[in-house]
């Protein structure tokens, strides 16, 4: 048994090593939820390498959930973060309320996706910066790669915000890119309040691809003002999940 | 009107009530060489005797005309207009100015954005300007000062002859004798001349009408000698063999920028703007701008933004002669390296440089607050660099990760005045309310604006039941109509 266990570690030191994951992709930033980070390969989120996101079936046109998710991740990485866009409507007080403030975003506005990803690759390339997202349509392999390679030669994290005009255009999104992971977020009803109002958001986030790691999902609450997201009352009052959080023994 | 002008905006002028004219000599006589407008209304006309003038206009104000400082002034413009608009700009006495704006005008969002611009600008420092983009320089100098109306006016490429057609001969730079012959023999507007054939005109006007015409039409070359100030930093190579290949180019780009970055620490300067001119061997130019946002002399750098732009160059048949100019310069003093103690913030300069340069400079910018409550005008564009703001907005209320372009109209069922819509309608779909939160109330800026004196908007968070959440507005109160139409709006969409 410990025989097979060390071959495998072996093959997998030696995927890793091919893969040229040596340097930046062994650092991760871990979500804060234990839930979460402990279904990740390595415990977060790999730095270093390009991962996609986007809206579910209803916000993909609008892509406003996967904006916010992905601003939490910028949010808590150190740096400034770049942002390419195609239309300009993001909000920025929405942004700095998803954790990330104006001083730290810089906003590019490319015409088309071609000189977005351009763009975008030389934010990558860089290396001075925390992160860089972009929101792009079409990503086929070899421009995702390209990305990728950038983003590990110098660190920087790429978030590529899947967006599309017309949501039939999403089929895109099965093709396979080189991005390390790909996640989708759509929003669910939030938990009824005992007051009229409307509560803190609730995402289904969904990991739908990992390089060497498994697919899941989960319910999880949206970001707050510095970034992080949150486990929902239910979900971690459940006795599974209770027995996984030693903090509540 | 540029004499004009020129006077008008010097301080030490009294103020412009009365009319002016410009005063000069043609041989014996002192004659009105300019007329401002006012005095035009009064019907004094350049060419008109001064006497003449002083009988029909008692209190009329006049200035000796002084050519001269007309065309040092002139310079100065074609120097600001060098600096801020194009690598090519040459004056065209005694009242114009020629800017070759081939592979700039989208810097600046397109021609017709362009001349809105510069039609802004100069107005503002008091220039009277008429604006004309063609695809020569005689058409451009025909149109700007014969088209009608104020507007400037750009002619579609490759139709220049329908354009000039129409204008009346004066506007082919000729002499006002040759004009007047023309006249004599029923030529009224350049359409007649382009019919008509070349032969005779030659043999009774000489070879300046024809090469006059062909330079405006396009079919004669007309090269623009680039103004070229006292004290502007540049380098130049010509090269014994025409160069094309890219790899060639980008060789030489990196040369000139090591003679141009010696020269200008030498004066203790740096880049903000080069202009890269490669003249090919058929007498045309091909030109690179690259803009910086802080002054710059480290070679690699500028290289790489100068090389990053070699595929716009086209080389044709082979460069001769490439010259590189820091167009503008500002002083560039070392400072001290940061401390080993604290580690320096990213150096993000270039990165912003290098894509200012290929999505345009008002493509790359930072978002900032302002104190307004009204959303959309809560948020303005500052340049990238620039310094940080250290706040942001109000956090006391939610706000929405995406705000749409402008607010669109949708359809509901709500109760007034205070009450959340049960069901909206939002491009053709329909969207059960499940849960709501609001109203916030936002006032009109009536401060600013008399139309806003009474606008009220009562904004609504609201989620469907497939948990999107929404940002919706009401205009109006819902008591009192003259706060607004009691329509209702989609503005934004939450993460």
């Amino acid at each position: 048994m410990s025989d097979a266990r060390l071959t495998l570690a072996a093959l997998r030191d030696r995927i890793a090593h091919l893969e040229g994951a040596e340097g930046h992709a062994r650092k991760t930033l871990a979500f804060g939820v234990p839930a979460l980070d402990r279904r990740l390969p390595q415990g977060g989120l790999a730095l270093g390498c390009l991962h996609e996101v986007s809206g579910g079936p209803a916000g993909a046109a609008d892509g406003a959930v996967a904006a916010c998710f992905a601003a939490g991740i910028a949010a808590r990485l150190p740096g400034p973060v770049l942002w390419c866009v195609t239309q300009g409507d993001l909000f920025a007080p929405g942004l700095e309320q998803a954790g990330l403030p104006p001083d730290r975003v810089i906003y590019v506005e490319a015409g088309d996706d071609i000189s977005l990803l351009a763009c975008m690759e030389e934010g990558l390339r860089h290396g001075g910066l925390g992160a860089v997202v972009a929101e792009v349509a079409r990503l086929s392999m070899t421009a995702s790669r390209r990305l990728h390679l950038a983003a590990k030669t110098s660190g920087t994290t790429g978030l590529a915000l899947r967006r599309w005009r017309d949501p039939a255009q999403a089929e895109d999104f099965g093709q396979p890119t080189a991005a390390m992971t790909r996640w989708r977020i759509s929003a669910l009803p939030s938990v009824p309040l005992p007051v009229p109002g409307v509560g803190r958001a609730r995402w289904r986030v969904e990991l739908v691809r990992a390089r060497a790691g498994e697919t899941f999902e989960m319910i999880l609450e949206g970001c707050d003002d510095t970034g992080h997201l949150g486990l929902p009352a239910d979900v971690a009052d459940r006795p599974a999940a209770a027995a996984g959080r030693h903090a509540f023994g | 009107m540029w004499p004009i002008d020129r006077l008008q905006r010097r301080a030490d002028t009294p103020s412009a009530e009365a009319p002016l004219i410009l005063a000069g000599r043609v041989g014996n006589r002192r004659v009105i060489t300019a007329a401002c407008d006012a005095a035009r209304g009064l019907g004094l006309h350049v060419g008109m005797p001064v006497a003449k003038a002083q009988a029909l206009v008692p209190d009329l104000r006049i200035e000796p005309a002084d050519p001269c400082a007309d065309l040092d002034a002139l310079e100065r413009l074609a120097l600001w207009l060098l600096q801020r608009i194009a690598p090519i700009v040459a004056v065209d006495p005694p009242d114009g100015v020629v800017i070759d704006v081939t592979g700039a005008d989208h810097l600046h969002g397109g021609e017709a954005a362009l001349l809105e611009m510069l039609l802004g600008r100069l107005t503002l420092t008091g220039i009277t300007a008429r604006l004309a983009i063609a695809d020569t320089w005689g058409a451009a100098h025909a149109l700007a000062r014969h088209h009608h109306g104020d507007a400037p006016c750009i002619a579609p490429p490759g139709a220049t002859a329908a354009v000039l057609a129409p204008l009346p001969l004066a506007a082919l730079r000729l002499a006002p004798a040759t004009v007047a012959g023309l006249l004599d023999l029923g030529f009224v507007t350049i359409g007649d001349l382009i019919d008509t054939p070349r032969g005779p005109l030659t043999r009774r006007f000489g070879a300046e009408l024809c090469r006059r015409l062909d330079q405006a039409l396009g079919d004669a070359p007309e090269p623009i000698a680039p103004l070229r100030p006292e004290g502007l930093i540049e380098v130049r190579r010509s090269f014994a063999e025409p160069i094309g290949a890219a790899e060639t180019i980008a060789r030489y780009i990196a040369r000139l920028v090591t003679e141009l970055c010696a020269a200008l620490e030498a004066r203790g300067q740096g880049a903000r703007r080069l202009d890269l001119l490669c003249w090919r061997v058929d007498n045309r130019v091909q030109t690179v701008r690259v803009g910086l946002a802080t002054a710059q002399r480290d070679p690699a750098r500028l290289t790489r933004l100068l090389t990053d732009k070699i595929p716009t160059i086209d080389p044709g048949f082979g460069i001769e002669i490439m010259t590189l100019t820091a167009t503008l310069a500002e002083p560039l003093v070392p400072r001290q390296a940061s401390s080993l103690l604290e580690q320096a913030p990213p150096d993000i300069a270039g990165l912003v440089d290098l894509l200012a340069n290929r999505v345009g400079a008002r493509a790359v910018y930072r978002l900032s607050p302002v104190a307004s409550d009204v959303p959309e005008r809560s948020v303005t564009r500052v340049a990238a660099l620039s310094p940080d703001q250290g706040g942001g907005w109000p956090g006391h209320w939610p706000r929405p990760s995406r705000l749409l372009p402008r607010p669109e109209p949708i359809e509901t069922l709500a109760l007034l005045p205070d009450h959340p819509p049960k069901w909206i309608a939002w491009r053709g779909t329909r969207h059960a309310v499940a849960r709501a939160d609001g109203p916030e109330r936002i006032f009109g800026e009536w401060w600013k604006r008399d139309a806003e004196a009474r606008a009220v908007r009562d904004y609504f968070r609201i989620e469907n039941e497939a948990g999107q959440r929404f940002w919706i507005f009401r205009a109006g109160d819902g008591e009192d109509r003259a706060t607004g139409s009691h329509r209702w709006f989609m503005h934004g969409i939450f993460g």
